[in-house]
């Protein structure tokens, strides 16, 4: 045996992990600005495959980085920035302490601050990625931009994340790229396609926040640092690239026509303007005078095939789109003082159309409640005083439920007072097998464009058929073994019996052989003897595979019959009701 | 006063007297009071006249203040005395604490010494005046000089500490460095100062203690040896030192604080020192820096401070992006995932059947927060006005945030498998045919558990041996039971002679094998067997045998009984050897290598032939063509040649307990079942570990058989149910056996947690018998 003996754990893997703890040694780093660099270059903790080899052999929990990581980590300017900023701090400790306040004013004008800039770009080499990666940016953008502005972070911030949230809402806008909305329990979701990437982000309810104790704001304000100089890049490129002025300026004949109005409610100038674009009922100045509807055709290519399917589905995904693009042109809205005003006015003015509120409620109202063209008056209560003649009084998950059904529903079903349908998720797609709620079927319908009100009964009908089918199914099987049984069973009395009986020969009947049946009984057993030759670890994952395909017809067979047990106890009501009406 | 002390002083007298009687009496305690209270007159007094009575205050201040010092010193100086001394000023402190003696004793001792105090005070004055010739006023401490500021004597004549009370003139040195010689130091004059002569022991410090009144108030001087005994003053110097006072009668600490400094502009400055010239004269030093600062500033090198600019720019950070750069990324990189999107539960006005149930939301709030499906409760909202604030969105937010930067990432492969990929491609049953199908024929008739069945080599009979003490002959395709036999035991086990010129039943019960012919089926066989057995003729040598041989007579040979084996144990299995002449039974007992024993009907003769006993034998069978007997022990089967007497292999069955064993007509398989569920087939030409291990049966396996002609082998188990496959050996050694499962046939109904108890095919068609713990045997063909 020639050579030396091989020590472990000084190759492969071992060599390729590093703990957080050597890691923090290696880069000389407390364990706050080692959090704060691993957030602000993305570098996160990585699950070795082998663990034990990695951890020396022993077992005990811990979190690996991989060495490479570490090692990129070596090199970042920011870290010279931290530890002068550590300096800063006990410079600025000790003159407190000296009460030196003229040396405190100096040092705290010259205070060391570092930039983001090439982190992001580090981190996203291109646009794209960038715009991949904005979901997180946005939705943390808009919860500090709800916060107070005293208290857990600095002011700064917050009106960095507004005025970015504010910007980002404003090219939604102009780029009219929304396409899904969800009013959750938690907050409203959006979701827009921008450059082809699907974006979704979440803004809470315009309520003050209650502070938990147990989130550490310093990560947070960490993970906004980063954020906000994201999405101020991804802004600045978003707005280039639809020929907008950025920072954004309002419409030249929108600036005129605010400008006149609540000037003396704000102190400052830059205040009032800011206030306005955040209004959102105006829109942007561009720097090339833009002409309407540019849309670019596109061109036909000779396709063959599938292409050719291909080509024909995607034609009528455009067209679909672009409709769904000028879904509310044409319409007037206005805005009760009780609505989300802010989310209100950002669908309605993602999809054309045209949209006011009260002069008191915010500025940036473009038109009167008196106006006589308004088309649509958004409530959310139960009964209104004043009503005009020649407008619908809507409840707001209207405008929702349009956008995400992606045409114009009836208003029958959202007038005040009325019990709303159910507002559904619209990031539920269903497979095969899943449980849909009847009213996305009805809704399916009705974008297929059939007439509603036939349609459901029917299918409700057909539904509840099909499912009786199945149950009689199952159950004319079981009762036909249980009666194939029962004669067996006689008749092996009656043998055992029949020596001392006369032997009797009753006229058997013809069983209908049921050819289908007896093939389908033919390969259920030959499943299941070949599956008892299976390998014990192939066994096991089909058994995991079956389990998880078992469990999810479960769950869709559980909420069909809580839902039909739950309509079988309103029916009696509605029919009382129909009676009454 | 005066009366007081005098009154106590004939009191001390009588304490010398008779220490006993004094015991009981209270006066001192009152005496002690006044003795107090007259103490602080006196000390009015001696604010009254200072002159005298100070500087004898001063000198015993002096002295108690070196005492208290080198009270330590002391410590390690005399052991004895220190006890003493310290047990005192104990008494003391006690005195001090608690004002009222409880205990008479210490009270007396206590007040004594304090009575008297003026008049030892007198003693010690004139003692030292005698001592020092009449230096008392030398003796002040620098400390003591500072309280004494007001007092008319020259504050600086004794100010120095070197002057202090010198008659030792050792200077401040451990004193213990004088211990073992005789003197203790020196006086001015350059004399020996000899120590005093002491040489008091315990019962000299013992009777001091008790005699001398003042006791407690002595205390040694370390530089001179001498006993000094405090003055009246003194001791109140050090009460009150103790008490944390000043020590310092008349000092009062609560004095006006009169300011310095104070706000009102005085005429005079504090200082007069007059102003420097230079305050006058412009600084040239200055003017010059100025200068320069102003030259800059006209030059346009120095700037006035911008404000900072705080809000961020942004500009097209991509503007020169390169897609092939892709910068600081390994091929490691896991890029986060997205959030989930929500579905429709987390609507504000969610479908009803998305709310959660009574029950459902109780299990919802019993779960732990990680193990819950959802992470809030569906909830239904009348209007969107209604909707509050979600209380945890900020936590949502954080989590989101931690997992973004501690959640270890990795990069999981999702098996993305068809379910039905995974199931093997077997050939189907219907191209296996034939093989049992269905259940054609039930044969009741026993009463108990029917442990084993055997069928004739013709194929027409089936013989069958329950617990219920009988054994019954069936006809095969009529499921008629021709004849019964009654036995005197629970059967165990029969086996049918394969030789078809023989019509023989071995049926064992008890420790009983009972060769039976049951006469069926062709008469001449049967009479040609009865001949054959008749015809034996005892051997000239009788040899010893382990089994007895009888031949049955009278009411049993009409019955058909026609050998009786007696086994000296009880007999489980029974089988024969494959031309019909040996028979081989198994007496399962772990201590004794008589476990199996080979008869030889022909010759009447029986053989046992394992020396050794290898475990508890579970069953044996004889291999179809060659001379190999396969004996199974609970985890493995042996096999044994029998004509050269070896053994030959050593099959392990990878499973706990073997309960039945089966070989191939082949001779070259063998399959045992086992009672942990499993059936393993060993392909003898390949390795001594099962060619494949089927888990097919749920539970215990109780018989294995295979079929004599078709591929095929079956299984009988607890579980109710016999399975049937498709065993084919090919003769090409390269291609090993094929094992397709083609039916599992049911019918027994489950007794006493037993089901199938034995399985045996039909010797020509594929057809099999199976007994159950019902009291059937059934026929599936």
């Amino acid at each position: 045996m020639g050579g030396l003996q091989k020590k472990k754990y000084e190759s492969g893997s071992a060599t390729n992990y590093i703990s957080r703890n050597k890691a923090r040694k290696k880069l000389s780093l407390s364990l706050a600005d080692f959090r704060r660099l691993c957030i602000l270059k993305g570098i996160y903790p990585h699950e070795p495959k082998h663990k034990k080899k990695v951890n020396k052999g022993s077992t005990a929990p811990r979190t690996f980085y991989l060495l490479k990581d570490i090692r990129f980590l070596l090199h970042e300017p920011i870290v010279g920035k931290f530890r002068e900023y550590k300096i800063f701090v006990r410079k600025l400790r000790k003159a407190y302490g000296k009460a030196e306040w003229s040396g405190v004013q100096r040092m705290k004008e010259n205070k060391p601050a570092y930039k983001l800039d090439h982190i992001i770009k580090e981190r996203y080499p291109t646009f794209i990625d960038a715009v991949r990666d904005v979901d997180d940016a946005l939705s943390m953008c808009f919860l500090f931009s709800t916060f107070a502005r005293t208290g857990k972070c600095h002011v700064q911030t917050i009106q960095l994340c507004r005025r970015l949230g504010v910007e980002w809402m404003n090219y939604i806008i102009a780029s009219r790229s929304l396409r899904k909305v969800f009013l959750s329990i938690k907050g409203i979701y959006y979701q827009a396609e921008v450059l082809g990437q699907t974006i979704t982000w979440i803004i809470p309810y315009q309520f003050a926040h209650d502070h938990p104790t147990d989130v550490d704001y310093r990560v947070m304000a960490t993970f906004t640092e980063l954020y906000t100089t994201l999405l101020g890049f991804v802004n600045f490129r978003l707005y280039q690239t639809l020929n907008l002025v950025y920072p954004p300026k309002l419409d030249g004949q929108g600036e005129f026509s605010l400008k006149s109005e609540c000037e003396e409610d704000y102190a400052l100038e830059s205040e009032s303007y800011s206030e306005k674009l955040a209004a959102l009922s105006a829109s942007l100045a561009r720097t090339v005078p833009s002409v309407e509807d540019e849309e670019a055709e596109l061109d036909h290519f000779p396709a063959e095939g599938e292409d050719l399917e291909k080509m024909e589905t995607r034609e009528k995904m455009e067209l679909e789109q672009n409709k769904q693009k000028k879904l509310f042109e044409g319409l007037k809205f206005f805005l009760n003082r009780e609505v989300p005003r802010e989310s209100l006015a950002f669908v309605i003015r993602c999809f054309g159309g045209e949209v006011s509120w009260d002069k008191s409620l915010c500025i940036g109202s473009t038109y009167d409640e008196t106006d006589e063209t308004i088309t649509h008056h958004i409530v959310d209560r139960p009964t209104i005083d004043k009503q005009y003649i020649n407008r619908y009084y809507i409840q707001p998950q209207w405008v929702y439920d349009c956008v995400n059904g992606k045409i114009l529903l009836p208003v029958e079903e959202y007038f005040l007072g009325v019990t709303l349908p159910p507002h559904l998720s619209p990031f539920v797609e269903e497979s095969e097998g899943d449980y849909v709620p009847p009213e996305k079927l009805k809704l399916l319908a009705l974008q297929k464009g059939e007439k509603p009100q036939a349609e459901e009964d029917e299918e409700e009908e057909e539904e509840e058929d099909d499912e009786d089918d199945e149950e009689e199914d199952d159950q004319s099987e079981d009762e036909d073994e249980a009666e194939d049984e029962a004669s067996l069973a006689e008749m092996e009395e009656k043998r055992a019996q029949g020596k001392s009986l006369s032997v009797k020969v009753t006229p058997g009947k013809v069983k209908p052989e049921n050819r289908m049946r007896t093939e389908q009984e033919e390969k259920a057993e030959e499943k299941r003897l070949a599956i008892m030759m299976m390998k014990k670890r192939e066994k096991y994952l089909y058994d995991k595979i079956m389990f998880g395909k078992k469990r999810h017809v479960r769950e869709a067979n559980k909420l069909a019959a809580k839902r039909k047990a739950h309509d079988d106890a309103n029916k009696p009501d509605k029919k009382k009701k129909k009676k009454k009406c | 006063m005066r009366p007081t002390h005098s009154g106590t002083m004939s009191k001390v007298k009588n304490k010398k007297r008779n220490l006993e009687e004094n015991e009981d009496e209270q006066l001192p305690i009152f005496d002690k009071d006044g003795g107090k209270d007259g103490h602080l007159d006196d000390g009015d007094e001696d604010q009254g006249d200072l002159s005298d009575s100070e500087e004898s205050v001063f000198s015993g201040l002096e002295d108690s203040g070196s005492d208290s010092d080198d009270e330590e010193e002391e410590e390690d100086d005399d052991e004895e005395e220190d006890g003493t001394e310290e047990k005192s000023s104990d008494v003391e402190e006690d005195k001090a604490a608690d004002g009222d003696g409880d205990d008479q004793l210490s009270a007396k001792e206590v007040t004594e010494p304090q009575t008297d105090g003026q008049h030892s005070k007198e003693n010690k004055k004139k003692k030292k005046t005698a001592g020092k010739e009449g230096g008392e006023e030398s003796v002040v401490s620098a400390r003591d000089s500072g309280l004494q500021t007001s007092s008319q004597v020259d504050e600086y004549e004794h100010d120095t500490s070197d002057e202090e009370d010198i008659r030792n003139t050792v200077g401040n040195i451990p004193m213990e460095w004088y211990k073992d010689y005789p003197h203790i130091g020196y006086d001015l004059d350059g004399k020996k100062i000899f120590k005093p002569i002491r040489n008091k022991d315990e019962l000299d410090e013992f009777l001091d203690k008790m005699e001398n009144p003042d006791y407690w108030r002595t205390v040694q001087d370390k530089m001179t040896g001498a006993d000094i005994r405090l003055s009246d003053e003194q001791v109140d110097l050090v009460h009150r030192l103790q008490e944390g006072k000043f020590g310092d009668v008349n000092f009062n600490e609560y004095e006006p604080a009169i300011d310095f400094f104070s706000n009102e502009v005085m005429i005079h400055p504090v200082t007069n020192r007059p102003q420097d010239k230079r305050s006058f004269i412009p600084s040239l030093i200055e003017k010059e820096k100025v200068g320069k600062l102003v030259h800059a500033i006209k030059m346009g090198w120095i700037k006035p401070r911008r404000p900072k600019e705080t809000t961020p720019q942004y500009y097209d950070l991509w503007a020169k992006e390169d897609p092939n750069s892709i910068l600081g990324r390994h091929k490691m990189h896991v890029p986060a995932p997205k959030l989930k999107l929500p579905g429709h539960e987390e609507s504000y006005n969610p479908p009803p059947e998305y709310l959660m149930s009574e029950e459902e939301r109780l299990a919802w709030e019993q779960q732990d927060p990680e193990d819950r499906k959802l992470s809030f409760l569906p909830q239904k909202f009348a209007c969107l006005r209604a909707v509050p604030a979600y209380s945890r969105f900020i936590h949502e937010r954080f989590e989101r945030c931690l997992d973004l930067y501690l959640c270890p990432r990795q990069r999981k492969m999702r098996v993305n498998v068809n379910p039905e990929d995974l199931i093997p491609k077997l050939p189907k049953p219907k191209d296996l045919q034939p093989f049992p199908t269905t259940q054609s024929l039930v044969y009741r008739g026993h009463s108990s558990l029917v442990r084993s069945i055997s069928t004739s080599p013709s194929g027409q009979w089936l013989v069958s041996g329950s617990d219920d003490c009988t054994v019954r002959f069936w006809e095969v395709s009529t499921a008629r039971c021709l004849k019964t036999v009654e036995v005197g035991g629970a059967v165990k086990g029969v086996a049918w002679n394969p030789n078809p010129s023989i019509c023989l039943v071995a049926i064992s019960y008890d420790d009983t094998v009972v060769l039976l012919n049951p006469g069926l089926g062709d008469r001449l066989v049967s009479t040609a067997t009865d001949q054959q057995i008749s015809s034996y003729e005892e051997p000239e040598e009788v040899k010893e045998q382990p089994v007895q041989w009888t031949v049955a007579e009278g009411e049993g040979h009409e019955q058909g009984h026609r050998l009786i084996l007696k086994h000296p144990k009880a007999v489980r299995q029974v089988t024969w050897h494959g031309k019909g002449d040996y028979l081989a039974c198994v007496m399962p007992d772990n201590g004794s290598s008589l476990q199996v024993v080979i008869h030889q009907v022909s010759k009447r003769r029986t053989q046992n032939p394992f020396r050794k006993n290898k475990g508890l034998v579970q069953c044996v069978s004889f291999h179809p063509i060659r001379p190999y007997f396969f004996v199974a022990t609970q985890r493995y089967v042996r096999v044994y040649n029998l004509i050269k007497q070896e053994l030959t292999k050593k099959l392990m069955a990878n499973c706990k307990w073997i309960s039945s064993m089966a070989t191939h007509p082949g001779g070259d398989n063998v399959i045992c079942g086992s009672y942990d569920c499993r059936l393993a087939w060993f392909d003898l030409d390949l390795s001594t570990k099962p060619y494949k291990v089927l888990r097919h049966h749920k539970k215990a396996l109780r018989s294995v058989a295979y079929h004599r002609h078709y591929p095929l082998f079956a299984s009988g188990s607890d579980d109710g149910s016999v399975i049937v496959c498709h065993g084919m050996v090919y003769n090409d050694l390269l291609q090993n056996p094929l094992i397709v499962p083609v039916k599992v046939l049911k019918g027994h109904t489950i007794t006493h947690d037993l089901g199938v108890l034995d399985v045996t095919f039909h010797p020509t068609q594929p057809w099999v018998f199976s007994s159950g713990a019902d009291g059937t045997v059934r026929l599936f063909t």
